[in-house]
């Protein structure tokens, strides 16, 4: 099963790379862009076959390492 | 008086901190692996700066999770000082150590150079040599010191005297313009509940010799002998 679990700044946390990035798109000329929030994607395999198994061992790497929940948020996805 | 100086793969002002440890305290530090398991009997452990782990996935997070972390977390509960440094105060919050986080700088640049902070308490034994409202200049060097935390959690701080150093002008008001980074309330250092953890964005291991064109960081390492000997 593979894993692939994206990762962003919670609402309200300023985000100037986003702010950055936005203004980058606004200078190559695509306007009507606005709350740009950069994060982050990691993907990995997973041994484990049972479906809500991997989502609970997914949810602990989310909450000890691959998030920082005092500032982001999480979403898991499993194929 | 006996103390460690944590070295993680991309600490870089670990030798910096134990030369001024070695100077001001007058014992070499033990400097310890972050594959270390146990910390030998000591009387405080220092985070120094640098990029442990080269800031991979956030600054702090993997360092956080090395094995001489858990020993570190496991004394902090029993009381044992610790003192963060620039990256050891991005790790002391990773580590659950510290609340709240530091983030990419609100300029998104790399900043060094002298700032001036204000000691906000003197009743602690990292400040205890300096006055309440003293204004020190410290070198900052860090691209990911913007502190931040929810306001809840910021009013708490400040309701229970947490909050250890904020960046201000000369004048020792603490604007906008004094803030470097975009930190939240202007904190520039940070208290645990019980005063034993300290974590310091700027660098007061750099100015404690007239020779690197400053002595205000002095007090801090004075503070902890008179304290801890």
């Amino acid at each position: 099963m593979k894993a692939k679990v994206h990762i962003t700044l919670k609402p309200g946390v300023l985000d100037p790379q986003g702010t950055a990035i936005g203004h980058a798109l606004g200078t190559l000329g695509f306007e009507g862009v606005s709350g740009v929030r950069q994060g982050k994607f990691s993907e990995f395999e997973l041994a484990e076959t049972d479906r809500e198994r991997a989502q609970a061992e997914v949810r602990q790497m989310c909450e000890r390492l691959l998030a920082n929940t005092v500032i982001e948020n999480y979403t898991i996805d499993l194929v | 008086m006996k103390t460690a100086v944590v070295v993680f793969p991309g600490s870089n002002c670990d030798r910096d901190v134990a030369v001024a440890v070695e100077e001001i305290f007058g014992t070499k530090p033990i400097m310890l692996w972050h594959r270390e398991t146990a910390l030998p009997k000591i009387d405080l452990v220092i985070l120094p700066g640098g990029f442990s782990y080269g800031d991979y996935l956030r600054s702090g997070a993997m360092a956080a999770q090395s094995p001489i972390m858990q020993a570190v977390k496991a004394k902090a509960a029993g009381g044992l000082p610790v003192l963060g440094i620039c990256n050891g105060f991005q790790i002391l919050t990773e580590a659950g150590l510290l609340p709240g986080a530091l983030m990419r700088n609100r300029g998104l640049k790399f900043i060094n150079r002298v700032v001036t902070t204000r000691v906000e308490t003197s009743q602690s034994i990292y400040t205890s040599r300096y006055e309440a409202g003293q204004v020190v200049s410290i070198p900052i060097a860090h691209a990911d010191g913007c502190y931040y935390a929810d306001n809840a959690t910021l009013d708490r701080l400040e309701a229970q005297g947490q909050v250890a150093f904020r960046y201000v002008d000369a004048a020792g008001n603490a604007t906008e313009a004094a803030n470097p980074n975009g930190s939240a309330r202007n904190i520039a250092g940070l208290f645990n509940e019980t005063k034993t953890v300290l974590g310091y964005m700027p660098h007061p291991e750099r100015v404690v010799d007239p020779l690197f064109g400053g002595t205000d960081g002095r007090p801090l390492f004075e503070s902890l002998i008179g304290a801890l000997s």
